[in-house]
């Protein structure tokens, strides 16, 4: 783990709270809101940042997400302005762990070592790449943990007994329990299944353990904290940036529109222990 | 690149699903159970003689199979070189190779206790097939379409409603192939336990490029014994359009180790090779990965796939199955474009000179012939696999010509 997420999960231990992971896509609408969004998150009450990298064929994503894909990658987005908005953010912020995630094949062809070197130098903590299970570690995960970053793995409703090893090794920083079969942005997860699957994975790892896809509301966030280190949100953040736009342009509202759904999740992610 | 020679061309995949660099398992961990799964269903499947026999049974009796391998008399006199045979799998029931595959998928999905069939489709041709055989063994049946391909494939999408399969028109992206092919990823992520989806081409995570090829290599199998008895030997040269490859792989995998047989792959050149108005992923694209594989792909310098175009809807995706990208790199197979009006000189051509009206997929095979024969001698024999008639393409063709229809 990066001394930033250890640092960040012990402080959340000792407050006895469930971290709030958001996640957004970085250059959505724009590189300066996008940046803007960045910065506000942490004082909305982000305590771990999922930035996302756009791909034009984003498989396990849900019509928001994709959406916002397609805008940043119009907007002309990419790995270095990726990097560029982790270095910018970090002028300010050097203690929130930053996560970013995306898919496989633009880190292929800007150079799986370059990028690991170059996100470390930016200042980013770990990444979740979600087409690049265990069988493919050889790519990018143990050349990641070479270099002390974090790889972080989705474990999901699918994962059974014999398969949750082999997700487990290799996984640093946090496991990211996926908590429906599906895309993101669908269905909402059922707390007490959650609770239940968290427990087990518990029992297998030290790492703690995030839950996303399908959180929407504060009071879902709050349920799902109760038993998880921690709650991740994204579609409900993409979607309120989409719909503060004006003609796909951003507006005097977007950045505002993003920090107040994230203020309010972040209230209900930290009643989920009271 | 050229790589060494290995002692078999037909070795592949290897444990990890890949060929040299190429296939794999690059996809989400929600589907990777699901993958393991129907690799070990696969590697039973393919051992049981009752599996086997029962699609045996169904290639002969619902198919049509053997198809035949036809001696293109005209059209040899008419080029002056190579005697010119089609395996013709336009013949098949529903009119394409893409049965040979679903046959083959459906038992898989029943021995494996599915009830729900998903497929993607772009020229039509796989989805046709895929509701045909969802019909004969009683599945509900959804086929992802690109909203693009629905509207200049009606006569298809017709055919699978009437078989009674639901349609999907998918209006993300570019609305074709590789857009119908990420919804159809989508709603098996979502819907993992009871749903089963039947790829239409030798692309896809590991094992689809395997199986696809296996149950299309009966194109090979068969063409390899027809030429022996009509010929007394192998063929020269073997020719096959590739779009993600399927059609080609069963052709070419039974005469990969023959030394002496020439294989040449075809793509779609569309408009030209300079623009992004074409799919030729072997010919102008570099490896990548999309879609559960690493492949040759269509993409911009930083990873972002394009779309591909081409006059041909099944030629159309911007990727390739990954044993063909190992073909190249090794050498054993060459890959050439062919250009739309190429494809449709061809195509007018075999109307005329053998009663035949081609699909505009194997037109672009056509064309290679029509360049390569006449500089080959008269005792030389080519096989190009004439893998689907034209019934589906005469309005494109049609508007191509300016023709009122
Ligand atoms: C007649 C025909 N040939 C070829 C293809 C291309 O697919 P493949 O390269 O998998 O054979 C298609 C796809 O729809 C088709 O319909």
């Amino acid at each position: 783990m990066t001394q930033r997420m250890t640092d960040r999960f012990a402080k959340l231990a000792e407050e006895n709270r469930p971290a709030f992971v958001t996640y957004f896509m970085g250059g959505d609408p724009d590189y300066d809101s996008s940046l803007a969004i960045m910065k506000g998150l942490p004082a909305a009450g982000a305590d771990i940042i999922e930035l996302g990298m756009p791909f034009s064929d984003p498989m396990a994503d849900g019509p928001s997400i994709q959406a916002a894909g397609l805008r940043s990658l119009k907007g002309g987005h990419n790995l270095p302005k990726c990097f560029e908005m982790v270095r910018a953010f970090r002028e300010d912020d050097n203690e929130t762990p930053i996560v970013v995630m995306g898919y496989y094949n633009p880190i292929y062809q800007y150079g799986p070592e370059k990028f690991l070197d170059d996100a470390k130098e930016a200042g980013i903590d770990g990444m979740i790449v979600v087409d690049l299970p265990p069988e493919m570690d050889e790519e990018l995960c143990i050349p990641a943990l070479a270099k002390g970053l974090n790889f972080i793995r989705l474990a999901t409703p699918t994962t059974d007994e014999k398969r949750l090893p082999k997700v487990l090794s290799n996984t640093s920083g946090f496991v990211y329990y996926v908590s429906i079969t599906g895309i993101t942005g669908a269905a909402a997860p059922e707390p007490d299944q959650v609770a239940a699957s968290v427990a087990h994975i518990k029992a297998k790892t030290d790492l703690p353990i995030c839950v996303g896809f399908g959180v929407r509301t504060a009071e879902q966030a709050s349920a799902i904290g109760r038993a998880a280190d921690g709650v991740v949100v994204g579609s409900a953040i993409v979607s309120a940036i989409a719909d503060s736009l004006d003609d796909g342009q951003a507006s005097a509202t977007t950045v505002s529109s993003a920090l107040d759904i994230v203020s309010s999740i972040a209230e209900g992610v930290r009643s989920a222990r009271d | 690149m050229s790589m060494q020679a290995p002692n078999s061309f037909k070795m592949g995949p290897d444990n990890e699903g890949q060929f040299g660099i190429f296939g794999g398992r690059f996809v989400a961990e929600t589907l990777m159970p699901n993958i393991l799964e129907l690799d070990e269903a696969y590697k039973a499947a393919k051992k049981d003689p009752e599996f086997l026999s029962e699609l045996a049974y169904l290639n002969k009796h619902y198919t049509g199979r053997p198809s035949p391998l036809y001696f293109a008399e005209r059209l040899t006199a008419h080029l002056g070189g190579a005697k010119v045979y089609f395996k013709r799998d336009e013949l098949n029931h529903t009119g394409s190779h893409k049965i040979n595959n679903c046959l083959g998928q459906i038992l898989l999905a029943k021995r494996m206790g599915k009830t729900r069939l998903i497929a993607e489709t772009g020229a039509g041709q796989h989805g046709v097939a895929a509701a045909t055989v969802a019909a004969r063994f009683g599945y509900p049946c959804l086929v992802y379409m690109g909203a693009k391909d629905v509207g200049r494939q009606s006569p298809n999408v017709f055919r699978m409603k009437l078989l009674g399969a639901e349609i999907e028109a998918v209006t993300a992206g570019a609305g074709t192939l590789k857009d119908a092919m990420n919804e159809a990823l989508r709603d098996w992520v979502t819907n993992v336990k009871d749903t089963y989806y039947l790829i239409g081409t030798a692309a896809g995570p590991h094992p689809y490029p395997e199986l696809v090829r296996d149950f299309q290599s009966v194109i090979g199998k068969e063409a390899r014994e027809q030429i022996q008895e009509m010929e007394g030997r192998l063929p020269d040269m073997i020719i096959a359009s590739v779009g993600g490859g399927s059609n080609a792989i069963g052709l070419f995998h039974p005469f990969l180790d023959d030394d002496g047989v020439q294989i040449v792959g075809v793509e779609a050149g569309g408009l030209g090779l300079e623009g992004d108005q074409h799919c030729a992923s072997l010919t102008a694209g570099r490896p990548g990965v999309l879609h559960g594989n690493r492949t040759y792909l269509l993409q911009d310098p930083e990873g972002q796939i394009e779309e591909g175009a081409s006059i041909s809807a099944g030629l159309d995706y911007p990727g390739i199955g990954p044993e063909h990208s190992w073909l190249k790199d090794t050498g054993r197979c060459e890959y050439v474009p062919i250009m739309d009006d190429e494809a449709l000189d061809a195509f007018q051509v075999l109307c005329r000179t053998e009663g035949i009206i081609p699909a505009l997929e194997p037109s672009h095979a056509l064309a290679e012939v029509i360049k390569r024969a006449p500089q080959m001698d008269k005792d030389q024999i080519i096989i190009m696999n004439l893998c689907g008639r034209g019934d589906k393409d005469v309005h494109t063709v049609g508007a191509a010509l300016g023709m009122e229809l």
